[in-house]
């Protein structure tokens, strides 16, 4: 018997080992419910300030320098919300893997952070040359299906759950095609209601039951 | 033909939970550092030293030196002797718990 429980406990070992060594697995729900709140609050100014802009458009015409405000603000804008959510993403982690204690830079997050960089830049560089010509239409979908590919090619280094998260967010942007001028929606759906939606899940499913075992 | 004896497969040098954590790790990762393996196991600088050299002894893991600006960076990777010798022992082990089960 002793036996039999020497080998369970061996090969519970292997797969653990397995696992903790090659997925960095401190990942938090929380961080993408957090993402999700920052996403849907600047969408949230983004569709006020649009929309200020075009009651302003009816009244005064199109005046260039109003336009140009509104660029100016909505890139303010989606480089705060990045940043917001860079860093409570960060927190959260960190904490997770705190109360893990695991640590938070080592190979695994490294191979997570390149392979989601990958898509993540060349998505980034695509929409910053097609601003150059002016093309504005595709960037909420370029963002979308982007990210999604990201996620795709980084949850190969994480918990498996990211990649479904990845396929729903660049069929999302794929749709968006066909809907060009409702960007701003199908971003807030994609990167506020999905986030918050599948950060809740990732929450439930890995950390809600560690939480109370450290309270037992 | 005789039953096999389900033991048969087990490998004395992955009796050890050092050793045994060691090709675990390797097994599904190309390439570790030293550091990064010390980190995982949670064990001293000569304790892993110690199981690595019987590892490589055996010609289970390949050793590859290198340096990081002036630091060495010493990583290790498993080789296919390695490789095969951990998937006969995790077969043995779970012929044991299925044959006792």
């Amino acid at each position: 018997m002793s036996e039999h429980n020497q080998s369970l406990e061996a090969i519970q070992d292997i797969r653990r080992m397995m696992k903790r060594s090659s997925r960095f697995i401190s990942l938090s729900g929380l961080s993408g419910i957090a993402a999700g709140f920052w996403a849907l609050l600047g969408s949230f100014f983004a569709y006020n300030w649009i929309y200020e802009y075009y009651q302003g458009y009816k009244v005064s015409g199109y005046t260039g320098s109003s336009f140009q405000l509104l660029k100016y603000n909505l890139l303010a804008l989606a480089i705060i919300v990045l940043i917001a959510a860079l860093v409570s993403a960060y927190y959260f982690t960190w904490l997770k893997a705190k109360r893990n204690n695991m640590p938070l830079w080592d190979h695994t997050s490294k191979n997570l952070l390149i392979n989601m960089l990958i898509p993540l830049i060349a998505g980034g560089l695509l929409i910053l040359a097609m601003f150059r010509y002016d093309e504005w239409r595709f960037v909420a979908p370029i963002s979308l299906i982007f990210y999604g590919l990201s996620l795709v090619n980084g949850s190969k280094y994480t918990l498996d759950d990211i990649r479904y998260l990845g396929f729903l967010q660049i069929l999302l942007g794929l749709i968006n095609t066909q809907f060009i001028g409702y960007g701003l929606y199908f971003w807030a759906f994609g990167f506020g209601v999905l986030h918050i939606i599948y950060g809740f899940i990732m929450w439930w499913k890995y950390e809600r039951g560690n939480r109370q075992k450290s309270f037992a | 033909m005789a039953i096999k004896n389900p033991i048969a497969g087990l490998n004395k040098i992955f009796d050890n939970r050092v050793r045994l954590g060691v090709m675990s790790i390797l097994v599904v990762n190309d390439e570790i550092s030293f550091n990064d393996l010390k980190q995982m196991l949670e064990v001293t600088d000569g304790n892993l030293a110690t199981h690595l050299l019987t590892l490589e002894d055996e010609k289970f893991i390949k050793v590859h030196k290198g340096f990081i600006g002036r630091k060495t960076n010493t990583t290790y990777s498993v080789t296919k002797t390695g490789e095969k010798a951990f998937g006969d022992h995790i077969s043995a082990l779970e012929k044991m718990i299925n044959g006792i089960k």
